[in-house]
């Protein structure tokens, strides 16, 4: 066990950048499987949940791209999306669309920012370039922080 | 995983290992921090009402220091388990420390939606191997 310390090598980088490509399949297949069984959806919410999936994509390719410069490798997105339908089926108390769209936004949101606050107190010459590094996620991070604000207006709307 | 869960967390399990008070060296070598970085925290979360310390016995932690604990080690085999399920590490616990400070609580829960976890998490963590008992379990099952 050891205390909240800086990532410090490249493999450790790779590892939590693997967690983010992973946060986002996660988002990519629970907004599928929302869309999918949800069938009559308002078009504000279906709007909402494509672009969700759509974005969420986006992040895992950047992921990706920095992973394959670090050389490690990343989980299948069709290994993801079966562990998702398997826990998603098996959950009684499935909360709301919105609220578990919320709850994904806002999760990659704090993950981002405590990746990026991370990486800045660390003194570690990682061998990716680290201005595209820390750019990268935080444009990422950006997004998120839209995404949980578009999604806290729609349930505002719907109350 | 902030610091004063870490702490929480450590000083729990050191309690379940002594079956009584935790001595501040003990959660200072389990935290690998020197005993005066301890027990300034030790200070801190006595001031929050988490834990009571009373000197030459130890540290006791409060029922609500227990539920933060508990659920600080709950976060802990998410990573574990994460880790080992999904991403295949073979070293899971040694990374698993490495991690649990970067990991959130908010993002332990999103990877716990893609993990088996027993509903008795966090009872069957084996304290002295800093590990799920259950993943030992299931490994020696497999073998």
């Amino acid at each position: 066990m050891s205390l909240q310390r800086p990532v410090g090598s490249d493999h450790q980088l790779a590892r939590l950048l693997q967690i983010g490509v992973v946060l986002e399949e996660v988002v990519e297949a629970r907004a599928d499987k929302h869309a999918s069984v949800s069938a009559d959806l308002d078009p504000a919410v279906e709007r909402l949940l494509d672009h969700a999936a759509e974005e969420s994509e986006q992040h895992r390719r950047a992921l990706e791209e920095l992973i394959a410069e670090l050389d490690a490798e990343t989980v299948p997105f069709d290994e993801i999306q079966t562990l998702v339908e398997a826990q998603y089926e098996s959950d009684d108390e499935f909360d709301g669309v919105l609220y578990d769209q919320l709850c994904n936004e806002e999760t990659a949101y704090k993950f981002y920012d405590d990746l990026i606050e991370a990486i800045e107190t660390s003194e570690t010459d990682f061998s990716i370039d680290r201005d595209r590094l820390l750019s990268t996620l935080e444009r990422i991070r950006d997004e998120e922080a839209d995404g949980v604000e578009e999604v806290t207006e729609l349930m505002e709307e719907r109350e | 995983m902030n610091t004063a869960n870490q702490y929480l967390k450590a000083i729990y399990l050191v309690q379940e290992q002594e079956d009584g008070p935790a001595s501040t060296g003990d959660v200072a070598d389990m935290l690998e921090v020197s005993p005066a970085s301890a027990n300034e925290m030790i200070g801190k979360l006595e001031e929050q009402d988490l834990l009571e310390h009373e000197k030459y016995k130890g540290v006791d932690l409060t029922d609500e220091g227990i539920h933060r604990a508990r659920e600080a080690l709950q976060n802990y085999c998410i990573i574990e388990r994460f880790l080992l399920e999904v991403l295949e590490v073979e070293e899971f616990r040694g990374e698993a420390k490495q991690l649990e400070g970067v990991i959130d609580e908010t993002v332990a829960e999103r990877l716990d939606t893609i993990i088996d976890r027993e509903p008795q998490c966090p009872d069957c963590f084996d304290a002295e191997d800093d590990v799920c008992g259950l993943i030992e379990l299931e490994a020696e099952a497999s073998d």
